[in-house]
């Protein structure tokens, strides 16, 4: 039931959405929409407004102007309900990592003894058996952005945001990174994720939204954009070149 | 020299051989400045914590006024709370002055500030580091109250810790409030003044030997927890 609905409500899209700060427009988006099944890479320089954008599709930025609908229907709480975000920087609260997501259960109305088994299978998912009653905060980097990522599926969203999760991490922990993202897509959760990284646009992205200057200069397939890209920001980003 | 030889030697004697009087004295102090605390955490981090997530015109006032308190000179909080419970006072039907409950008034309106103070602090830090993350998780910002503390209990109980400092080597407030009455009012600090202007200095130094020994106590455990906090990853960046 829930694949339905989660279908029927992955429509995103964005009207006219701007955003400034001092007289300088940050972001400015006239016209988005996201309706392909994911994953959907945001690529961009740094300060090209990804992780504005990212924000402001999750409803953590109210814009100055513009809005997100998602279906037709302006952003709510319960389509915020359905969704969940992952930061560049893990947010782990000051417990152990079993506390962690347990956090997250007991919100979702868990009774005690499903909570637990909830959070085995979760630690197993993530390869952190063995850590449960570990300070979270004293996780590698690539533990907690794991951890990051479990807590964030336990909210059983239809939408998973990550700002680029992981810009700090190592070759290997990047890579169990994107296994789990690609599971989880694959599970049904739409993921919409920022990155500066071309090679992990390549791996993970079913579409991409090229982004400079606070600007889309370019959205659709990933396989177009990225190969054959059609903006000169594009065509410069990808290849290789400096865009500031 | 000798004499103070004499009265130090007298000193470790008294604590020693559990001298039922520097007891009955050490155990009120102790019970005095816990109760304090307790009702100063009570009121001081709901408080501070409130006053570190809620936005509202005023706040920065408060804040700056709650700071101020923090070093309120300790006579004057014992002159206001004694001209509230004096007869003549708002509180005077009460017949609260001169008994312990008045000393536990007077160090709650010392401590709360410093425990509110040093919560509205620590707790605005942690609120901002998990803002986003909160926010995205769908808690309010009154559901993020209870959140913040127990993810702060660390630096907290050292709050409390440094409040449990400042009541129980505290002087002025009690004095004026609870009168140092023999078996009844009579505290650490208090017996203190009263036995080295009597020249008894005994038991004065044996009561000054263990006030030191609590106050090192208090700063091991703050140091303790401070170091399990870093280990632990829970000290805030």
């Amino acid at each position: 039931m829930r694949d339905l609905v989660s279908e029927m409500a992955r429509r995103v899209t964005v009207n006219g959405l701007q955003i400034a700060r001092n007289g300088t427009a940050l972001l400015d988006v006239p016209h988005l929409t996201l309706s392909g099944p994911g994953p959907t890479l945001i690529l961009g320089p740094n300060g090209a407004g990804k992780s504005l954008l990212l924000r402001c599709l999750h409803g953590l930025i109210a814009p100055d102007k513009g809005n997100v609908e998602q279906d037709g229907v302006p952003l709510n709480a319960d389509h915020k309900a359905l969704q969940a975000m992952v930061f560049q920087q893990p947010i782990l609260l000051r417990r152990s990592v079993a506390a962690n997501l347990d956090f997250v259960l007991k919100r979702q109305g868990l009774q005690r003894a499903a909570r637990k088994t909830r959070i085995a299978e979760f630690l197993a998912e993530g390869g952190l058996e063995g850590k449960a009653r570990q300070a979270a905060r004293s996780l590698s980097g690539g533990e907690a952005q794991r951890l990051a990522i479990l807590r964030a599926l336990a909210l059983d969203p239809d939408t998973l945001f990550l700002d680029e999760p992981t810009s700090a991490l190592d070759p290997s922990a990047t890579q169990v990174i994107e296994r789990m993202i690609l599971r989880a897509s694959e599970g049904g959760v739409r993921i919409v994720m920022v990155t500066h990284d071309i090679g992990q646009a390549r791996r993970l992205a079913s579409d991409v939204v090229m982004m400079q200057g606070g600007h889309v200069v370019e959205h659709g397939d990933a396989r177009g954009v990225l190969d054959d890209p059609q903006s000169d920001a594009s065509r410069r980003y990808l290849a290789g070149g400096l865009v500031t | 020299m000798q004499g103070f030889a004499a009265e130090f030697s007298t000193a470790f004697t008294l604590i020693l051989n559990g001298d039922p009087e520097l007891w009955a004295i050490v155990l009120l102090s102790l019970k005095v400045s816990i109760f304090a605390v307790l009702i100063s955490a009570l009121i001081g981090m709901p408080v501070g914590a409130a006053l570190a997530v809620a936005r509202f015109p005023g706040r920065q006032v408060l804040i700056i006024l709650m700071n101020a308190l923090m070093g309120f000179p300790p006579v004057v909080v014992g002159l206001l709370v004694y001209l509230m419970l004096s007869r003549s006072g708002p509180l005077g039907v009460l017949e609260l002055l001169y008994t312990p409950t008045a000393m536990i008034i007077a160090q709650v309106v010392l401590v709360t500030p410093i425990v509110a103070a040093l919560t509205r602090q620590v707790v605005e830090m942690l609120a901002e580091e998990y803002s986003e993350q909160l926010r995205s998780l769908g808690v309010s910002r009154l559901a993020s109250v209870p959140v913040l503390l127990w993810d702060a209990r660390l630096a907290l109980v050292t709050a409390l810790l440094a409040g449990f400092g400042r009541a129980i080597a505290e002087v002025g407030a009690v004095i004026i409030v609870g009168g140092n009455i023999n078996h009844v009012t009579r505290v650490m600090t208090t017996t203190i003044a009263l036995e080295t202007s009597k020249g008894n200095l005994a038991l004065a130094l044996a009561l000054g030997a263990i006030l030191i020994g609590i106050a090192i106590a208090v700063n091991a455990m703050v140091s303790t927890l401070s170091l399990r906090a870093e280990r632990e990853g829970l000290r805030h960046a």
